[in-house]
């Protein structure tokens, strides 16, 4: 540390020992052209076939062309702080790049087939390898199965966060934390075999509710870890204004301590819901999978996305691949318009600072 | 209305720690009681085994009795949500519920209690708020944020929504140590008015604010640090920034140590 801060003027230029040589702000930009230029130059020189390795190849000489460039023009010092900043900004394309080519490929190939009479009707009476049919029982399914699971897991998470925060003290507290921390580890195929013995045991058939509860036993520890972040970070003194009023604790966690969490609480549970939406395995185990409109998720099979996906993929056809990046397509759009709606009500209902 | 507290033997505790020990003193009704100190004697605690704070502390525990007129707050069967009622609180930092309005804040302790009749409440919030000399400047916001005043403002909104519940006494924890000066005066201004009303123990580090607003100042101490603090005398507040009857008093406002 000492020395990059003793070398920092030793170039001084006239103006004055505080200005000191600098790169033009359009440096970084123009860094980046050149790592671009001459990943593409090796990769063709090199005869490399994969775009791939020709970015990684273009993002390791920007990184190292910022360094080299920075620390011969200015000092050492900035050269430090452009690398890293370099090292973020490829850290961030590497992160971005996978999510937007994903996106972009379900759009591309999925948008084709899904309309209205895609997300109207159901693949009964279609034959597998022809085209037509569509994704209402599967968006059925997937909107009750995750529905009822969220019904059951969101009440159970919160409370057991309320009691973790406001109420928890010794062992119990401590084997609930524990417990919750080892659930969160648990494949969605073990909660799924564990209702599967249920069902086994008690002679019931699969039905869209059995993996509902496959789910809640997902769902209900990232409930709980959130919601318990989120109250945690409600301060003190609020409570202890509301209880210096003379209000009953009940009533300050009810009407003081969740309001305060609730944008947090709300992007907990979606997050959750996310997590689940996508679950394959329970649903292949306990609700069975379907072709047909099944309205009813206590009794009988029911279909979902992610198995509708799965299933026509395994058909194997031009058409069925077409339906199933149809629902892939479907069932994120799904999930990005649970988050757009958990952050409209985040905002809505989070504590505002405005004068 | 306003009542007065007889404190005998109080001692309180952090789960195995003594953090005051066998405190014994009355607090005028009407009047406003200053407790100064160093920090860490023991002042705050004592302040919120008054309205019994301290316990919500995990690991807090109070022994001895707190007589507010005739009744032990510290008595079998009493309820503490009923004294916290009775005995109201205002904070070091100004702490209004981030998601209400000014209004609501206000309204928060009735609200919150469920008693009180819908169209008594928009008087109760002007009422209170004119008691804190806060109603000109928000009277055309309440349903502005609470959160958006200014930090005097918010104190003064923190004492309105205190005072909305009718305590017979107020506790004031530090109230200016966040403010400037002239937020501070306006508070001290408040301070005299509403000792017409409620009998006010007031905890401050500053003693000029001490000798400006109380009737009556108690010193406390500590042997040293770790020891529990004890209450070294009250009197007349002349009186104890004048002729202390004990040298560390004396000590203590003028400078020498603390």
């Amino acid at each position: 540390m000492s020395h990059a801060v003793q070398d920092a003027p030793v170039r001084t230029s006239p103006r004055g020992s505080l200005s000191r040589r600098g790169l033009p702000r359009w440096a970084p930009a123009g860094f980046a052209a050149a790592a671009i230029v001459l990943g593409v130059g090796t990769g063709l020189a090199a005869g490399l076939h994969s775009r791939v390795q020709w970015g990684l190849i273009s993002a390791l000489l920007f990184v190292v062309i910022s360094y080299v460039v920075t620390s011969a023009v200015e000092n050492r010092r900035q050269a430090r702080d452009r690398l890293a900043t370099s090292a973020v900004w490829v850290c961030f394309l590497l992160a971005v790049v996978p999510l937007l080519s994903l996106i972009w490929t379900t759009v591309s190939r999925g948008a084709k087939v899904v309309d209205g009479y895609f997300l109207t009707h159901s693949m009964a009476g279609v034959v597998g390898f022809e085209p037509g049919g569509g994704v209402y029982h599967a968006l059925l399914g997937t909107l009750e199965q995750v529905g009822l699971a969220t019904a059951i897991a969101a009440p159970i998470g919160l409370l057991t966060a309320v009691y973790l925060v406001e109420y928890g003290r010794g062992a119990l507290a401590r084997a609930v934390t524990f417990f919750v921390d080892v659930m969160t580890g648990i494949p969605s195929i073990v909660a799924g075999l564990f209702i599967l013995s249920i069902m086994l045991i008690a002679g019931i058939g699969p039905s869209g509710l059995m993996g509902a509860l496959a789910l809640t036993i997902l769902m209900v520890p990232v409930v709980v870890r959130s919601t318990e972040e989120m109250l945690k970070l409600v301060p003190n003194e609020l409570r202890e204004a509301a209880l210096a009023l003379g209000v009953p604790k009940w009533r300050v966690i009810l009407k003081v301590v969740l309001p305060t969490a609730i944008g947090g609480i709300t992007t907990g549970v979606m997050l959750a819901i996310a997590r689940v939406a996508g679950e394959t395995a329970p649903i292949l185990l306990l609700v069975f999978g379907s072709q047909m409109i099944n309205a009813n998720p206590f009794d009988g099979p029911q279909s979902s996305l992610p198995f509708y996906i799965w299933d026509q993929y395994k058909v194997g056809s031009d058409a069925s691949y077409d339906r199933a990046w149809g629902a892939a397509l479907v069932l994120i759009a799904f999930v990005m318009i649970l988050n757009l709606v958990a952050r409209g009500i985040a905002r809505w209902k989070a504590p505002k600072t405005s004068r | 209305m306003a009542k007065r507290i007889d404190v005998s033997g109080l001692s309180a505790y952090y789960g195995s720690h003594k953090a005051i020990d066998d405190i014994s003193m009355t607090v005028e009704p009407r009047s406003v009681t200053a407790f100064i100190g160093p920090s860490g004697c023991g002042k705050s605690t004592f302040l919120r085994t008054l309205n019994r704070m301290h316990e919500v502390t995990p690991g807090g525990r109070v022994e001895g009795k707190v007589m507010l007129d005739d009744e032990n707050l510290y008595g079998s069967g009493v309820d503490p949500v009923a004294v916290r009622r009775t005995v109201g609180m205002v904070f070091q930092r100004p702490n209004p519920f981030p998601t209400m309005s000014i209004f609501d804040n206000v309204a928060a302790g009735l609200r919150l209690n469920g008693s009180y009749k819908k169209n008594e409440l928009t008087a109760v919030v002007e009422r209170s708020l004119r008691g804190a000399n806060l109603w000109d400047e928000v009277k055309d916001r309440l349903n502005k944020p609470g959160s958006g005043l200014s930090g005097g403002q918010q104190q003064r909104l923190c004492i309105a929504r205190a005072i909305a519940v009718e305590p017979d006494v107020l506790l004031m924890d530090e109230p200016c140590s966040a403010l400037d000066p002239i937020s501070t005066l306006a508070i001290e201004d408040l301070i005299s008015e509403l000792k017409e009303r409620f009998t006010i123990v007031i905890v401050t580090h500053n003693m000029q604010q001490a000798a400006r607003v109380s009737d009556r100042t108690a010193f406390f101490n500590l042997a040293a640090v770790g020891q529990p603090g004890k209450l070294v005398e009250i009197d007349e507040t002349d009186r104890i920034f004048s002729n202390p009857s004990v040298q560390a008093t004396e000590d203590y406002i003028s400078g020498r140590f603390g």
